[in-house]
This record gives C-alpha cells, sequence and structure tokens, in this order.
C-alpha cells in the first residue's frame, strides 16, 4: 500500500477570467516526501494548493488527497489535510493554545485530546513557554510557527504548505526548516510551495518547476541540474560587448545562453565540462574581449530556473533587496502590514 | 477521528467558534467601550439638543419626557449598527486567511456564519444593555413594566439578529475589510433616520412617511415603543399586540430572505 501515490493531480485546469491559473496539471506524490513546488509569484502554485485543499474547485481535471477525492468528496479529503496558508491564519487575540485548541476541536477532537495534542505541539515547536501569552504579543516567525501547529493538530497525513517562509527573517526560517524536516520523520507527507530555490534545493525530496499555470519539468533536485548537463559557464561582462560574448557561447556550446536579469551576468550549458571553457575563453580573447570573470561551476537551481522559464524566480530578487523588517507580503494588498 | 451526527457536530462548531468571536471582545474591552460610546453620544445629543424641540411633538404617553421616546428607538439604532460588526469581522477573517482555514477544516459548514452572527447578537446584547443604563442615568423610566422592557430588548435582539444576515452578506460580497466600513452604513442610516426612530413620522412630507411607516426599523422601534411606553404611544389605529407581530414578521422575513443569500455567498468564496 505504501507505494500508492497519497496526493493526485490529474489534468488539473482553473481559468480566472481569460487568465488560466492552471493549464492541465498533473503531480503525483509519494507518502513521506517532501515535494516541492517552485516557481514565481502568480505561477499557479497557490491557485493549484487551493484546489487540493478543496477551497477551490477546478473547471477540468481531477485530484485525490489520501485517497479520498477532493472534488466529489471534501469533507472526507478535509480529514486527512492540514493548511497552512500564506498568512498565519491565527488570532491576535486568543492566546497561542487557544488558537490551536480551537482548530483542533473543529477538526473534530474532543476537548480533552484537543488539549493533550495541543500542548505536545506546543512544546515540539518550542511555542511552549509562550502557550498563554495572546498571539499579539508574538513575532512574525512565532506566528508562523504557530500557524504550522494549528496545521497539524489534526495529525493530518497531508501537509499543505503555502510558502511557509516568505517574508520571515532568515533565523525563523530555519526554525520552520527543523520543523518541516521533523514531520517528515514522523511519516507526514508534504507538499510546500516556494519562491526560493534554496529552500527547494535544501528541504524537497523531488519538485516540481511551475510557471504560468504548467509544470514545466519535474524530478529531484539533481535530476533537474542534470539535465542542464554537468556544469555552466558563467561571464560577468559589461553592457558594450554583451551581444559578442552571447554570440561566442552561442558557437562554442550549441545552446541559447541566458542573461541574468538581476546581475547581467550571461550563462549557458558546458556540454564538454572544462574543454568548452577552454574554448570560450580562447574565443573570446580572439574577439579581444576580456570579461570581468569567467567560470566553470556546478547548475544551481537558479541556473535550472532561468533555463526552463527564461527569467529568474521574480520575487527572489525581492526578498534579496530587502531587509526582513521593511519586506513586505502579499496581505499589504488589504492594507495590512506585517508586525 | 470520531464521527458525529451533523445537527449535533454544527451545534458544537457553531459554540467554538461563538467562544472564539466572543474572547476578541474580552481581551480587547476597548472594543465594547467604543462601540458603545457611539450610541451614548447619540442619545446625550439627541436627548439635550433635540429633546427640548421634539417634545412638544411626541405623544403624551412618553411621560411628558423625550429620553422616554428616544430609548426605544435608540435600541434599535444601536441594533441595526452593531449587526455591521458581522460585516467588519468576517472581511477581517477573510484577509487574514481564517476563512480558508476554516474551510478546509472537516467541520460543519454552517459554523462559521452561524458562529459569528451568534457572538454578535450577544456582544450587541450587552451594548444595549450599556446604553440602555446610560438611558437610566439620565432619566429615562418605562411606563408599563419590567415584563415590557424586558420584551422590547427581546425585540431589539431579533432585530440585531437578522441585521447581521444582512451585514453576513455584505461583508462576503465587499471582501475588502476598508471598503466595507463604509458600506455597512448605506443600507443602516437611510433605515434609521428615515423612521420614527427620532420623530414621530406624522409631520415627514407624505413621500418620505410613505417609506418611514413602512420599513423594519419603524417597525421595532413602534413595538419597543408599544412594549415600555404603552399604546399610547402609537401611531392611531396601532396595537402593542399587532406592532409586535409586524416586527417579528419583520425580522423573520429578513432572516429567510437573507440567510440563504449569506450562505450562498459563503459557499462561493474562492
Amino acid at each position: 500500500m505504501s507505494e500508492r501515490p497519497i496526493v493526485v493531480a490529474e489534468g488539473i485546469t482553473k481559468r480566472f477570467g481569460d487568465i488560466v491559473a492552471l493549464d492541465d496539471v498533473d503531480l503525483c506524490i509519494e507518502p513521506g516526501m517532501i515535494y516541492g513546488l517552485l516557481g514565481p509569484n502568480g505561477a499557479g502554485k497557490t491557485t493549484l494548493i487551493r484546489v487540493l485543499t478543496t477551497l477551490l474547485r477546478p473547471e477540468a481535471g481531477r485530484a485525490e488527497v489520501a485517497g479520498v477525492d477532493v472534488l466529489t468528496d471534501p469533507q472526507e479529503a478535509r480529514r486527512h489535510l492540514g493548511l497552512a496558508g500564506q498568512f498565519a491564519a491565527v488570532d491576535d487575540y486568543l492566546t497561542g493554545r487557544e488558537n490551536v485548541e480551537m482548530v483542533g476541536r473543529l477538526y473534530g477532537l474532543d476537548a480533552r485530546e484537543a488539549k493533550r495534542r495541543t500542548a505536545e505541539i506546543l512544546e515540539r515547536i518550542g511555542l511552549a513557554d509562550a502557550a498563554d501569552r495572546t498571539v499579539r504579543t508574538y513575532s512574525g516567525g512565532m506566528q508562523r510557527r504557530l500557524d504550522l501547529a494549528a496545521s497539524m493538530v489534526g495529525e493530518p497525513q497531508v501537509l499543505f504548505l503555502d510558502e511557509p517562509t516568505t517574508g520571515i527573517d532568515p533565523k525563523s526560517r530555519i526554525d520552520i526548516w527543523l520543523l518541516i524536516q521533523d514531520l517528515i520523520a514522523r511519516g507526514t507527507t508534504i507538499l510546500l510551495t516556494t519562491q526560493y530555490l534554496d529552500e527547494a534545493d535544501r528541504l524537497a525530496d523531488r519538485l516540481a518547476v511551475i510557471d504560468h499555470g504548467k509544470v514545466i519539468s519535474e524530478g529531484t533536485a539533481d535530476e533537474l541540474k542534470d539535465r542542464l548537463g554537468g556544469a555552466v559557464i558563467e561571464v560577468s561582462v559589461g553592457d558594450d560587448v554583451r551581444p559578442q560574448v552571447l554570440e561566442a557561447l552561442r558557437s562554442v556550446c550549441g545552446e541559447e545562453p541566458k542573461i541574468d536579469p538581476v546581475n547581467g551576468s550571461v550563462t549557458v550549458a558546458a556540454p564538454d565540462g572544462p574543454r568548452s571553457l577552454t574554448r570560450v575563453v580562447l574565443a573570446l580573447d580572439e574577439a579581444g574581449i576580456v570579461p570581468d570573470d569567467i567560470g566553470l561551476r556546478k547548475p544551481t537551481l537558479d541556473d535550472v530556473f532561468l533555463a526552463l522559464t527564461g527569467h529568474v524566480a521574480e520575487e527572489i530578487t525581492v526578498a534579496t533587496e530587502m531587509s526582513p523588517g521593511n519586506r513586505k507580503r502579499r496581505g499589504f494588498a488589504f492594507g495590512r502590514s506585517e508586525r | 477521528m470520531t464521527t458525529m451526527a451533523s445537527p449535533l457536530r454544527a451545534a458544537r462548531d457553531t459554540s467554538v467558534i461563538v467562544r472564539r468571536n466572543l474572547l476578541r471582545n474580552v481581551r480587547l474591552p476597548q472594543l465594547l467601550v467604543f462601540a458603545t460610546v457611539q450610541p451614548v453620544m447619540f442619545l446625550l445629543l439627541f436627548n439635550y439638543v433635540f429633546g427640548g424641540a421634539i417634545g412638544r411633538a411626541i405623544p403624551p404617553a412618553a411621560g411628558g419626557e423625550y429620553i422616554n421616546w428616544l430609548i426605544p428607538g435608540l435600541l434599535i439604532q444601536v441594533a441595526a449598527f452593531g449587526a455591521g460588526q458581522t460585516a467588519l469581522g468576517l472581511t477581517e477573517d477573510l484577509s487574514k486567511g481564517v476563512i480558508d482555514r476554516f474551510r478546509s477544516l472537516p467541520m460543519a459548514r454552517s459554523a462559521v456564519l452561524a458562529g459569528r452572527t451568534f457572538a454578535d447578537v450577544i456582544r450587541n446584547g450587552a451594548v444595549i444593555t450599556l446604553m440602555l443604563v446610560v438611558g437610566f442615568l439620565i432619566g429615562f423610566r418605562w411606563q408599563t413594566n419590567i415584563l415590557g422592557m424586558v420584551g422590547g430588548l427581546a425585540v431589539a435582539m431579533a432585530f440585531s439578529f437578522s441585521m447581521s444576515w444582512v451585514m453576513a452578506l455584505i461583508g462576503l460580497t465587499v471582501k475588502n475589510p476598508e471598503a466595507v466600513q463604509s458600506a455597512v452604513f448605506i443600507p443602516v442610516f437611510p433605515l434609521v433616520f428615515a423612521s420614527s426612530v427620532f420623530v414621530p413620522t406624522e409631520t415627514m412630507p407624505s413621500w418620505l412617511r410613505a417609506f418611514a411607516d413602512n420599513q423594519p426599523v419603524t417597525a421595532m422601534t413602534n413595538a419597543i415603543r408599544g412594549l415600555v411606553l404603552g399604546e399610547g404611544a402609537l401611531p392611531v389605529g396601532h396595537t402593542v399586540a399587532g406592532d409586535v407581530l409586524t416586527a417579528l414578521a419583520w425580522a423573520a422575513g429578513i432572516l429567510v430572505v437573507f440567510v440563504p443569500l449569506a450562505v450562498r455567498a459563503y459557499r462561493r468564496i474562492t
């Protein structure tokens, strides 16, 4: 039985007016793994999570969670899933304990069992000391952890985490990573979305890269990197000579080079590894071009992303430019800034 | 996990949500205080600024005191304004993702709206009572008996509950917490001012009077006046029992129309 996938999506299509948010998406997740949905803002990650957690009905396709069809029997499916959305959906004026207990009760637990599990989970996520304080005294990271605790209290077989670390400080981010790894050790299956390539690389057993509502690549992080070949050449040059560099890379490597919109550097898969690099260097020298920097390196998920989508994960640039203190979440559109 | 009979489960889930919504008022008593300040301001302003002039036009059943005439109307005004809290609370929960969390849980689907409206009617009951106390302090006295007063409060609560469902529909339709703050006043202002809350409708122009005499706020206000001041406070030809029935029919009618609409709007949230 363990071979049976625990999350299945087949041909999921969802439109919002003229916009195709999900375009014939298939997904198959084995029990006990961390599955990452990687894609830029607006790629359709959240829409897919909303379909799988019964919040949104697609126009076409079918989906299963823990063997239950989410479209025909959503109420049964809800017993087996937990959701932690992009916002910490916790009540400011309740204590941490009250928040988690409430969700436990709404999962159908009796009062005693809800209390018992709440105490255990708060201990596990390191909020036991703050359990009886109202949530408005919590930091942003604590609120996200509490939100995660609430999604776990029903002991669901599958946890859906929508950008669990967006908008929180680096220390809290690592805390949440550890929590996620702890959950996996206990046999929970996790589907998480992220815009952070390092997060996907570090946590996810398998990844689907999603862009414009389509799954454009799927596999382990290593498989995705291998598809780029064993190595990439990265060249930093000034704007004036970039066209010639592109031309040289194209003719030597036989692949279309990509320009990183953030720092302007040019990368291309190196089919013959170091020999490709040697040829590129010779070609540039012949053309009289002296690059600011040139090197051969292992591909990263950034390269995978750039190669697959033709653009970098947009929000990554935003995230690294802004300090955690002034980073804004999407909730700001509602006039709500992060505490 | 145990499976419970569905009505029992719905009642239990509703009580969990009621508790959650009421705790907010307990933890942040300022909410209740400020919710009471506004109606008390209305009470003081109308009583002392307009009371002298309007007092001459009110029926003698009010005992010659405008405050006695005003309080039954203000109970309904508070009920109507207080119901706006339902719309605000729902939009806040929507924007914070709390509604998403609830919708992803195996809880009774009806519990979110029922829990919200029940909690709000309890909260509004507290605000109405606080205002009544202030009314007493500045001279309000019922002219019938304590049962009439209790009946009057019950009518106000029934109205508050039915209006909460109207506000639930507004909240779920408007969705944005800031926009909804203005949206809730759109139905409430004309209903409250073009009514018998502050003045008898007899002095209004005939087109306005036609509206004022046939809308729920006037029906509710008249019912409470009949209950606490007696039949003499009602327009000619009205009876206390008749006006109470009309008021309850309005409350029931509002619920029959707006509960299904609000539930449908809740189901359609995406």
